[in-house]
Formats: structure tokens, C-alpha cells, sequence
């Protein structure tokens, strides 16, 4: 028994992180599906409805059901990928092609090590978020991992040694860069109400979260939720940023060379990108598992209601999951210099002016408050 | 002359500089199309439907009587812009057709080269004795080249019968029996 009770410490953080990237890599798979899915529905298309799994596909009205949203989907993607002919071309840098998926997919899945997605009330009365480590520098971990990502794109578009790959992880490169400086400038506002001096939380999630108890970040700093917004489907890649891919005039992009489940790794990496994203623009201006703004939390202090705000958070991030394709099929893509002045004359301006403004209303509150 | 009208283009006010309300009214937009039923043909499962005069895969066809009506006077094949039909004029057995034998001469191959066949219904539209027809078939594939020649069974076996109103070896009959046989 004391065996058991002193390893506990050891084993219990590596299950539960086990569990979450298990949690995590099938959410992957099932947003692409939700892609392929609300991407038919917009477009008036079925979508895929045809891959079917021997047993559970046969059950009578459920396996119908299954078969005709897709469920197995993910299942025969996989399969495809893992079996399709694998092949290197000839003119790469080997090992830096090989390299490239694997970088671009490390920094999505370690930044929900800081990432909390629920609460709980432990034994003094006192509520404490349910995360992996919860380290008072939360949100500028996740500012400087995820940014490592596009490492992996730019590799990949050098690596390949060929034109529009190369062009690809440049756009990305220059991307990143242009649209992390708003991103970064448009969260001091939001940090500088959440943890005033004298709060316990610093720059951790979770004390974002428990600042937005009665009022959401959004209503209140509706600017740096927009300008946050921007950067983060720039940052993620995602259209009407899509500069690193952008079919239409790079072929494929930095992935242009790459085949099979090389491919697939950068697709589930942009995909935890897009979770990532979604679950923190969720707690810094969505408020997180609080349930509605200025509605006291409904769910009471036990495992139950633990279990109900992981929810309420899962669905608020799935919100934004759908947001994120919605946006897709509704903006088309920029030009790669109006990527560029957008970022770099707007949202730049726009956040060093708001976090001007919100530094100024503060000393003025502090002045006339005291 | 046609007077050309200018249209006043308006300086764009705030809101629309920001872009956000367009960018809501495109994201209304796409969300009810998302409301609305697919318009997708599920192509194996659900056939479109072929238009009377849809010009699909060329093929033969017999007459109401199950005879065939190609007489091999080789038009089709002078037409034929690429010069995917070959025939091979043949006869008639006395033993099986004696009222056509001597009288009409039948195809011994028939061959249509679906790889350079270009649809252009030219074949359909020589053909004195309205035995090829370009039909709704949309859908060949083979694969080898071989397979894609379709030789006189597979053609027959395409076309089969369409109705026919002439009925011309009845009327030859007619005739003969009223004592008119050059009719």
C-alpha cells in the first residue's frame, strides 16, 4: 500500500496526461471531420457520409445514423494515411523534411499543458482549476510555444528545396511575425484589468477566468477581443489568412512536397492550433466555464458540477471551432500585401492605441477611486 | 449610340471601412445556405436525368422486328471526323434472311473507337437507314485500350431496339402482296 501511495504522485500526473492528449488528438481528428461537414452544409453539399466500420456500422438504426454523419470518417482518413505509398522526393533535405512535421506538431500539444478546462472546489471551499500545471505565466507560455510552430512551417517549405513550398514558409514566417506584436499588445489591456496588483493569479489563465465571473472580457474590451480574433486566424493559419498554403497560387504550399502521414501531422498540427486558439480566446474574453455574464454559476461545488463547467467550456470551444470554419467559407482570401498592411498599419496601431487608452483609464481610476 | 451611365460611387462611411457589418452580413449569409437542404446528386446512388436529346456513347440499334437496320453503306464511317468507326461490309445468309438476302448488305465488324470517338453525333445524323444513335449512356471506362473498342455485339447490346414507325420490310411485304414488288 505505501508503494502505491508514494508513487501516486508520479503516476497520477502522467495518466492525466495521457488522458488529455488522447482527449485532445481525437478532438483533432473530429474537427477535421467537422470541417469536411460544415463545409458541405454551407456549400449545399452531403458531405462524407459513406465510410462504414464492420460491427458498429451494422447496428440497426444507430449504425445508419453513424455512417451517414461521418462518425467513421477520421477512422478511414487515418487508415489512408497510414497505407498510402510513402514517398520521399528526390531533392529534399532529408532529415529536415522529416523533422519539419514533427516540430510543427510539438508546440500545439504542449501548450495545453498550461491550458485549464473546467474547476473544481477542493476540500477548503476554495475553487481551483482543473489543468495539467497551473503556473502563474500561463498565457505567455502559450504566447511563446504555439509561436514555435511555425518553425516547423518554414522548415518544411526549406527543406522541400523547392520554389513554392520556399514561398510558403516565407508567408508564414513573415506572417507570424507581423501578427504576434498585435496579438501580444492587444492582451495587456486584458491582463492589466485581470490581475491588478495585489490579485494572486498574475498572468495565469485561470485567474482570467475567475476575473470574468461576472462580466465577459469581450463586453468589456471588445477591441482586444477583435484584434486578439484577427491575429489569432493569422497566427493558426487559417483562411482568410491562409498565406503558407493558398492553393490557388502556391500549389499546395509549405506542404506542397510532403505525402501521406507527414501530411496528416501537419494537418492535425494546424488542427490543434485552431483547438488551442479557440479554447484560449474562449477563456480570455468568453469567460471561460462561467456560465453566461452576470449569471452566477448554476452548477454547485461536486463532481457534478465540475463535470458541467468541463462542459460548458467544451462547448463554448466547439463554438469556436465552428466560428473558425464558418469565417472560412465566408471571407475570401487577402492578397499577401493586404496580410501585410492589415497587420502591420491597423491591427498594430489599433492595440497600442487601446492599450494606451486602457492604461489611461486606469490611472484615472486609481487616482479618483483612492 | 448607347449613352453610358456613371454610376455615383460613394465615399465609404466608418462602418464600412472597418468592414465588420459586411463581414456579419456574408457570415448571415453562409449560416442560412447551412439551413438550406443539399443540392448534391449523390452521382452512384442517384442517376441525373438525361435530356431526349443528350448525346452520350455512340451505338446500333434493330428495328421493332429484331433485325438489324445497319446496311453497311459505310457513311458513318466516311463522316466520322476522327475516324473512330470501322466497318467491314458483309452479306446477308440466304438461310437466315431469305425476303433480305441479295437485297441489302449487313456490317461483318462493326467497330467504334470509344478512345477517339468525340461525340459529335455526325455518324447519327448521315445515317440513311437511322440504325446509329448517339444514346444516353454517359459513363465508359475501361482498362485496357482494347476494352475501349466497342466492337458489333457490344453495340447492338448498348442499343437495343428504339421504336420505329417505318417498318420497311413490312411494307416491302404489303407491297409484293398487292402485286407491286417494286415498291
Amino acid at each position: 500500500m505505501d508503494f502505491i501511495t508514494a508513487s501516486l504522485p508520479i503516476v497520477l500526473p502522467i495518466a492525466y496526461a495521457l488522458v488529455m492528449i488522447s482527449v485532445f488528438m481525437t478532438l483533432c481528428g473530429y474537427s477535421v471531420l467537422a470541417e469536411r461537414k460544415v463545409s458541405s452544409w454551407i456549400q449545399g453539399r452531403v458531405g462524407p457520409n459513406r465510410a462504414r466500420v464492420a460491427f458498429l456500422g451494422h447496428i440497426p438504426i444507430i449504425g445508419n445514423l453513424m455512417t451517414s454523419l461521418g462518425l467513421f470518417q477520421p477512422a478511414a482518413d487515418g487508415l489512408k494515411f497510414l497505407f498510402k505509398e510513402e514517398i520521399t522526393p528526390g531533392h529534399v533535405k532529408v532529415g529536415y523534411y522529416y523533422l519539419a512535421p514533427i516540430i510543427a506538431l510539438a508546440p500545439a500539444l504542449t501548450t495545453m499543458v498550461v491550458l485549464p478546462f473546467g474547476r473544481y472546489v477542493d476540500a477548503d471551499g476554495i475553487t481551483q482549476p482543473l489543468v495539467l500545471a497551473n503556473i502563474d505565466l500561463g498565457m505567455l507560455f502559450i504566447l511563446a510555444i504555439s509561436s514555435l510552430g511555425v518553425y516547423g512551417i518554414v522548415l518544411a517549405g526549406w527543406a522541400s528545396n523547392s520554389k513554392y513550398p520556399f514561398l510558403g514558409g516565407i508567408r508564414a514566417s513573415a506572417q507570424m511575425i507581423s501578427y504576434e506584436l498585435a496579438m501580444g499588445l492587444s492582451l495587456l489591456p486584458v491582463f492589466m484589468w485581470a490581475a491588478a496588483p495585489g490579485s494572486d493569479y498574475g498572468m495565469s489563465l485561470f485567474g482570467v477566468v475567475q476575473a470574468q465571473q461576472s462580466a465577459w472580457l469581450v463586453i468589456i474590451q471588445p477591441l482586444s477581443a477583435l484584434i486578439f480574433l484577427v491575429a489569432l486566424f493569422a497566427e493558426t493559419n487559417r483562411l482568410p489568412f491562409d498565406m503558407a498554403e493558398s492553393e490557388t497560387d502556391l500549389v499546395g504550399g509549405f506542404h506542397t512536397e510532403y505525402g501521406c502521414f507527414k501530411f496528416g501531422i501537419f494537418f492535425v498540427a494546424e488542427y490543434a492550433h485552431i483547438i488551442m486558439g479557440s479554447a484560449v480566446f474562449v477563456l480570455l474574453f468568453l469567460g471561460g466555464w462561467n456560465f453566461l455574464p452576470w449569471f452566477a454559476d448554476p452548477w454547485s461545488d461536486g463532481l457534478l458540477g465540475t463535470l458541467l463547467s468541463v462542459g460548458w467550456f467544451m462547448a463554448k470551444v466547439f463554438f469556436m471551432i465552428f466560428f473558425f470554419i464558418w469565417i472560412r467559407w465566408t471571407l475570401p482570401r487577402f492578397r499577401y500585401d493586404q496580410v501585410m498592411s492589415l497587420g502591420w498599419k491597423i491591427l498594430l496601431p489599433l492595440a497600442v492605441g487601446n492599450l494606451v487608452l486602457n492604461t489611461l483609464i486606469i490611472a484615472l481610476y486609481d487616482t479618483f477611486t483612492r | 449610340m448607347a449613352k453610358t451611365k456613371v454610376m455615383e460611387r460613394k465615399p465609404l462611411t466608418l462602418a464600412e471601412k472597418t468592414f465588420i457589418p459586411q463581414i456579419l452580413g456574408g457570415l448571415k449569409t453562409t449560416f442560412s445556405t447551412m439551413l438550406q437542404k443539399p443540392v448534391t446528386l449523390q452521382y452512384p446512388d442517384e442517376r441525373p436525368n438525361i435530356p431526349d436529346n443528350y448525346r452520350g456513347v455512340p451505338t446500333l440499334v434493330k428495328d421493332p422486328n429484331g433485325r438489324e437496320k445497319c446496311v453497311s453503306c459505310q457513311l458513318c464511317e466516311f463522316v466520322c471526323p476522327p475516324k473512330a468507326i470501322r466497318i467491314t461490309p458483309g452479306e446477308i445468309s440466304e438461310e437466315e434472311e431469305p425476303d433480305r438476302a441479295h437485297v441489302e448488305k449487313a456490317p461483318k465488324e462493326f467497330d467504334i473507337n470509344m478512345l477517339r470517338c468525340i461525340y459529335c453525333g455526325l455518324c447519327q445524323e448521315v445515317c440513311p437507314e437511322e440504325a446509329i444513335f448517339l444514346q444516353d449512356i454517359f459513363s465508359s471506362s475501361g482498362y485496357t485500350r482494347e476494352e475501349m473498342i466497342n466492337n458489333k455485339e457490344k453495340l447492338y447490346e448498348l442499343g437495343g431496339t428504339l421504336p420505329d414507325q417505318h417498318y420497311k420490310w413490312d411494307k416491302k411485304k404489303a407491297a409484293e402482296e398487292k402485286g407491286n414488288p417494286h415498291h
